[in-house]
């Protein structure tokens, strides 16, 4: 019995243009990538506006050539936490490990020829790059960019002009670019969620899907449930600016010496809009970072996922109770203490399927044969990072802990490590694991290495400190700590983040010329050069247009069948019937 | 019920997933199910679509019940200037004619199950006017209000009127263009079904969603 038991004919045809086979394709693989490089510019922006801000929170007189006026203003600075923020949660840390790798990898993972819609694919990955125009756009406009946060919080986001340079025409642009980006994630949520349920292949059932492809389906959900809110909240805040009506903006309002004409909106009501997204937004940005631990650490320990079933669960368990906990955000806010302790106590119960999963991950390298490549070294990091921040959130779930902390450094550096750094871990585990299927070649592993050490060292000395600034009281946003003498005595603190900013920010230069120098010159990978068990390493390097040339697999097993005991091989791909798996007995 | 038939093969969708449970001994154990890959020209597997529209639905759900709790909060804040106003009577005929035009699309869908063409296409294009007489029949509701000086921006009960009634206009819309789009269509384009019961079922749930957002402009304000 064959292991391609359902052979059809290609039907495919890839298209000749260039145009339709890499700008308007409707190839997943060719959209993944696009995905991946839009996420890349992304993150190069928001890599260099982050180092802006430290370079002016240590030297906040110093003259800069390309600020107006020579000298940064509080405003400008803001403006650069706005950016940053926004650039790097929507456009990088959503649009890399969904929109990039989910995209590539979830139809070739389980066995399909392409999404479900490819034509809706197009569409979704379109709609981004303008989102992206738009958010870009927002520095060129007169006032530049906008100033009132990642978050955009009401009334500030919701007058025009007159609240300060970047709330003009700039914070249109952020709304517009925020609900553009709302509509592409639908269309793109939509997409996988119908693939996995009806695009997978024989065989292929639930339990024995790769657990990447779980955390994109259980992200897929999240974005579903979650940005149609937020597109609503989008839309009555942009009614609010520009057509006179009162959803977020409450009566007798005066911003610099003149009354709003404005009367009884709930600027709460936006916070409630927005976190209700906001929090599954980070979930959004984490959960595929996980199924690529998951997947990494058990391919690089030549060991089954332990608790493989409890993984999936772990993750749909998160992606429920991430729809119950948006209050926690909101401490501040005034909220009923009932409700404060409602949501505290939710918030720590997402520490239950947390520790499994960390419970899990540590199971699965117990015992394992280790082997230190590149794409394993980010997996470990990431589980690290994600502890690290992780245990900090079981403070800040403590609404008494959090009024203490909420304002200052402490939830940056919480937020940054857990969602920030550790989605960005997942992210480069994804690509040095999966350059090879990407591109056919294979990315230098001294300069990985290298790069790694860098970057995992770099992120704890740039954000463990800043939890110590935090407990201190050193005050988040604030453009200047030096004009009090509390926050000043924190200064030298800051150098220290500010030089290992800058060193691990240079180390990316490092990851960029090994992945475009990898492109031309790196070793052949062959199809299947880390010896791994899942369907994408079946076919060639790159797949061709329909993935596997349509010689389509079934599947007979789950996905990490390694170091099976009585096998001569270590790894027993997914499409080996038991047949062709008693050959290697 | 209007659509039972949709209904019903959207619960076969439900249960034809829950096999993915089963089976780790070798042999198929359920996932792909029916599915036999890709061969000839069925690349994406026709249930595909009405899962599409399943989900598309959820999360177009997801939009409107955050208005209908931005509603709820606005409605419910200390001096929120909130004026009720009586809502024009002509929405009482449209939402008349939104639900006649469920029934009257069920029974296309059921002459086209019955390979009954003409009439399908008779039934189909009684559905989409319907819709454009409803569609009509808004703006002739925004122009009464404007008559009366009632806008977008007079007070946070307009305001929702109007953001109301143009989000699920626009949902609409889009509807109305659908039933257009397959009412010119060839019927041997049409024989696989899915195109109408995909539309069908967005049909059925804007009617229900309208008839729930006008039962809370009634009764909410």
């Amino acid at each position: 019995m064959s292991s391609h038991a359902h052979t059809g004919h290609a039907v495919v045809v890839e298209p000749s243009g260039f145009i339709r086979k890499y700008i308007f394709s409707i190839d997943h693989k060719v959209i993944g990538i696009q995905y991946f490089l839009l996420a890349l510019t992304a993150v190069c922006v928001g890599i260099v506006l982050s180092l802006l801000m430290r370079f002016h929170l240590v030297y906040p007189g110093a003259h800069l050539p390309f600020v107006s006026g020579g000298i940064m203003t509080p405003e400008q600075y803001l403006a650069l936490v706005t950016m940053h923020g926004t650039i790097m949660v929507f456009f990088v840390l959503t649009t890399a490990p969904q929109g990039g790798f989910g995209n590539y990898f979830l139809p070739i993972q389980i066995g399909a020829p392409d999404m479900a819609f490819p034509r809706l694919n197009m569409l979704s990955f379109w709609v981004t790059f303008l989102a992206f125009v738009a958010i870009i756009a927002a520095f060129v406009v007169p006032g530049g960019a906008p100033i009132s946060g990642w978050t955009g919080y009401t009334p500030l986001s919701g007058m025009g002009e007159v609240t300060g340079p970047g709330e003009g025409m700039g914070q249109t642009l952020w709304i517009v670019s925020i609900s553009l980006f709302c509509l592409a994630s639908l269309l793109g949520a939509l997409n996988f969620i119908a693939t996995t349920i009806d695009l997978r292949a024989p065989g292929m059932t639930l339990f024995r899907m790769p657990l990447t492809v779980w955390g994109w389906f259980v992200t897929a959900i999240l974005g579903l449930l979650a940005f149609g809110v937020l597109l609503a909240g989008g839309i009555l805040l942009l009614l609010d600016r520009s057509a006179g009506t009162s959803f977020f903006l409450p009566a007798g309002l005066v911003v610099n010496d003149q009354l709003q004409p404005h009367s009884g909106g709930s600027p709460l009501l936006w916070q409630h809009l927005f976190w209700f997204f906001g929090h599954p937004e980070v979930y959004i940005a984490i959960l595929p970072g996980m199924g690529v631990a998951s997947h990494v650490l058990s391919t690089f320990s030549r060991k089954p996922v332990f608790g493989y079933r409890a993984m999936a669960m772990a993750l749909c368990a998160i992606g429920f109770l991430g729809f119950m906990v948006w209050g926690h955000h909101m401490f501040l806010s005034g909220m009923s203490p009932y409700s404060g302790f409602a949501f505290s106590v939710l918030t720590m119960s997402i520490g239950v399927p947390s520790a499994i999963k960390t419970f899990n991950w540590i199971g699965t390298l117990w015992g394992g044969k280790i082997q230190f490549k590149s794409p394993m070294l980010f997996a470990l990091g990431f589980v690290s990072l994600f502890v690290s921040g992780g245990l900090s959130g079981l403070f800040l779930a403590q609404p008494a802990v959090d009024n203490m902390l909420h304002a200052t450094y402490y939830v940056v550096a919480h937020f940054h490590l857990v969602m920030g750094v550790a989605a960005i871990f997942g992210i480069f585990s994804a690509t040095y694991f999966w350059f090879p299927k990407m591109f056919g070649r294979m990315m230098s592993e001294p300069l990985a290495k290298v790069h790694f050490w860098i970057t995992f060292a770099g992120a704890y000395c740039i954000f463990m400190p800043m939890h110590f600034i935090g407990i201190a009281g050193g005050i988040r946003r604030y453009a200047d700590a030096t004009g009090t003498n509390y926050a000043a005595a924190l200064q030298p603190v800051h150098v220290f983040m500010t030089y290992a900013a800058f060193i691990t920010g240079a180390a990316q230069l490092i990851f960029l010329f090994n992945f475009f120098w990898s492109l031309k010159h790196g070793a052949v990978a062959g199809k299947n050069p880390w010896n791994a068990t899942t369907l994408e390493w079946i076919t060639d390097s790159p797949p061709p247009i329909d993935n596997f040339g349509g010689d389509y697999p079934s599947v007979y097993r789950g996905p990490y069948e390694f170091s099976v005991p009585g096998y001569r091989q270590d790894f027993i791909p997914q499409n080996l019937t038991p047949e062709q798996a008693a050959l290697l007995k | 019920m209007p659509g039972s038939t949709v209904t019903d093969e959207v619960e076969l969708i439900g249960t034809g997933k829950g096999g993915g449970s089963s089976g780790d001994d070798g042999s198929f154990g359920g996932g792909g199910d029916d599915w036999k890959g890709p061969s000839g020209s069925a690349r994406v597997p026709q249930r595909a679509y009405v899962t599409g529209m399943t989900i598309a639905l959820a999360g177009i759900l997801m939009f409107f019940m955050a208005l209908v709790s931005a509603y709820i909060v606005r409605k419910g804040m200390p001096n929120s200037a909130w004026v009720p106003f009586n809502v024009p009577r002509i929405l009482w005929l449209n939402t008349l004619i939104l639900i006649a035009s469920s029934f009257t699309l069920a029974r296309s869908r059921s002459r086209f199950l019955a390979n009954d063409s003409e009439g399908f296409r008779h039934w189909w294009g009684v559905t989409t006017i319907l819709g454009i007489f409803f569609l009509a029949g808004q703006v002739i509701a925004w122009r009464q209000l404007a008559a009366a000086g009632l806008f977008l921006s007079t007070n946070p009960a307009s305001s929702f009127f109007y953001v109301f009634t143009a989000a699920h206009g626009l949902h609409l819309l889009g509807g109305v263009l659908a039933l257009l789009f397959i009412a010119f269509r060839p019927t041997h384009r049409l024989t696989k079904g899915t195109a109408t019961e995909v539309v069908s079922m967005y049909w059925h749930f804007m009617d229900g969603l309208w008839v729930f957002l006008f039962l809370l402009l009634l009764l909410g304000r």
